[in-house]
């Protein structure tokens, strides 16, 4: 047994909030009210941070030139969208990052899915592989990135194969331990109505494995873009990792963080398609169980 | 295929246990005995309800018939023929659901044709068909989390039925309905039964559920389980489960029964309560 466990989920699947409170506090009739307060509140902390940042970084509270300025930030943005990066257009740096954490992110994930669940159900493999995959998890992944440069060069590739190697092992725990958490009773039962061995890995174990498969998912595309931005860091010719690497060597804070900003922006972007995904594929939960009111 | 046990080879019986053991290793190391030397068979067509305190090994029993486990000892014989695996013509309906929460009540009801091979139209036509034999026709779109404790019940029956077992087998399909509930399914089933005639084992501990469902009561002992008597049921058919209990005969057979399960009770009750003691 103990050679097997290898499970270190990287993320664990929402679980249901125990309902009577939550339930009750989110009583139709206070609904609307709360939120609007709610959305109050954000914005005030929002303009406090900004405008205390902003008003600082006027007064000399904070020197600018290290922690930049809201305002010259904004401008560093429609500078790039106006003028262009060092690099060249600002819409290549970003389709380029793009590009590299989907790539990353989608192989990531299906190696991760297809090696996770063939290690979950096949206990020779995963017996014979769990050292290995405890060696290399062991190693920090970054380290990796300067390798792949040497082997694969300045261009896409390089990062992408550091992001698919940070998406895999997140992707990997979560599908070995899903694998692994199947209800027995489940197994059996699709055994008996007639399942062949691969119609279990099918329609029971890989489905039953999804929930835990997408709660991996959702931290993953946040480790696709370290990857890319990292790897756009060690060595590239262009990206936002570039950009940012770039700003950093002439002292431009404000570019650091406008490129921050456009990174932001990305993540939520992906985050909320990501959403749309699990609420599609996990349609069948209890209402309880869906992700709607997660974070 | 329910092709009708008589046909296939004489008079052989469905089910027959012959000096069957079942020993696990428990995750400590020592030696577990669920099943000693049980001697047990269900003719064709017959209904055998198997009784006994709780942790005497009755689902056991079931998982050996069924090919999920092997035997440690002993011959477990489906049709005269030993199990090796799991058959064809078994179908198996647990005690905890074991309908795929994320399929539909029409797909959990074909997945099995699905899972031997019809095309899917077939088999939803089949489905649609089983569903409407339980009563939920209207419900084939729902998701088995929409429905009651109930009517996941009748799906995961129609699950099972729809494959046309000729060995059905059953592990206290009905223990986690309420009273009600439970005599109303007792009574389905039985008439669901009655239209293809599964030979079927029957495990729970209710013994008047099993003496009204079913044509012979297994008596089984306090772990290690083995068979202490059988008793024959000769009330007639068709029965009306909510009201065969107040026929003279059911209370006549159910005094003589309670008698011999009564002291494996208390045995398996004493144990409990001693282990808690210690």
């Amino acid at each position: 047994m103990s050679s097997t466990d290898i499970s270190v989920p990287a993320a664990l699947p929402a679980t249901p909030e125990p309902r009577s409170e939550a339930a009750a506090r989110r009583a139709p009739r206070a609904r609307p009210r709360r939120r609007t307060g709610v959305i109050a509140l954000r914005v005030a902390i929002f303009v406090v941070l900004v405008g205390g940042w902003e008003l600082c970084a006027r007064t000399g509270v904070v020197d600018p030139f290290f922690f930049g300025e809201p305002s010259r930030i904004v401008s560093q943005l429609s500078n790039w969208v106006q003028h262009g990066t060092q690099a060249g257009s600002l819409w290549e740096q970003v389709f380029v990052t793009l590009e590299e954490a989907v790539l990353g992110f989608v192989i990531g994930v299906v190696l991760g899915v297809v090696c996770g669940i063939a290690l979950g159900r096949i206990q020779l493999l995963a017996d014979v592989f769990a050292p290995y995959i405890k060696v290399m998890n062991s190693i920090p992944r970054i380290v990796l990135g300067s390798i792949f440069i040497l082997w694969l060069g300045l261009g896409v590739s390089s990062k992408v194969a550091l992001a698919v190697v940070l998406v895999f092992f997140a992707v990997f725990f979560n599908a070995f331990q899903g694998a692994r958490e199947v209800d027995r009773n489940l197994v059996s039962a699709a055994r008996i109505l007639g399942a062949s061995r691969r119609q279990v890995t099918r329609h029971v174990v890989l489905p039953s494995a999804m929930t835990w498969i997408i709660a991996s998912m959702h931290v993953s595309f946040g480790f696709a873009l370290i990857g890319a931005i990292v790897g756009e860091f060690l060595g590239a010719q262009r990206g936002l990792g570039l950009l940012i690497s770039q700003s950093q060597g002439t002292f431009n804070a404000d570019g650091v963080f406008a490129a921050m900003v456009i990174i932001a922006i990305v993540a939520l972007a992906a985050e909320g398609l990501i959403a749309v995904f699990e609420r599609r594929l996990l349609a069948w939960r209890p209402p309880a169980l869906s992700a709607q009111d997660a974070l | 295929m329910h092709s009708g046990g008589e046909t296939r080879s004489g008079r052989e019986p469905a089910i027959e246990l012959r000096g069957v053991s079942k020993r696990f290793r428990t995750p400590a190391g020592s030696i577990f005995t669920a099943l000693a030397d049980v001697d047990l068979t269900v003719e064709p067509g017959q209904f055998c309800a198997v009784v006994g305190p709780s942790g005497c090994g009755k689902s056991t029993t079931l998982t050996l018939v069924s090919g999920l486990e092997a035997a440690s000892d002993g011959d477990v014989l489906v049709h005269g023929k030993p199990v090796t695996g799991i058959g064809d013509d078994v179908g198996f309906v647990f005690q905890s659901d074991a309908l795929l929460p994320w399929k539909t009540v029409l797909e959990n009801v074909a997945i099995g044709p699905r899972f031997r091979g019809v095309a899917r139209d077939k088999a939803h036509d089949r489905a649609r068909d089983w569903l409407r034999r339980v009563g939920l026709s209207q419900f084939e779109d729902r998701h088995p989390h929409q429905l009651s404790g109930g009517m996941r019940k009748r799906v995961a029956l129609a699950q099972s039925l729809i494959n046309e077992p000729a060995i059905l087998l059953m592990d206290e399909p009905f223990s986690a309905l309420d009273v009600q509930t439970r005599s109303i399914m007792s009574n389905e089933l039985l008439g669901l039964w009655e239209q293809s005639r599964p030979s079927v084992i029957f495990v729970t501990h209710d013994l008047e559920e099993a003496i009204a469902l079913s044509d012979r009561v297994v008596v089984m002992t306090a772990g290690p389980g083995t068979v202490k008597e059988v008793y024959d049921i000769d009330l007639p058919r068709p029965r009306q489960v909510p009201e065969i209990r107040f026929d003279p005969r059911f209370v006549e057979l159910y005094e003589e029964i309670w008698d011999t399960l009564r002291d494996e009770v208390q045995r398996a009750y004493a144990r409990t309560a001693a282990g808690a003691a210690a």
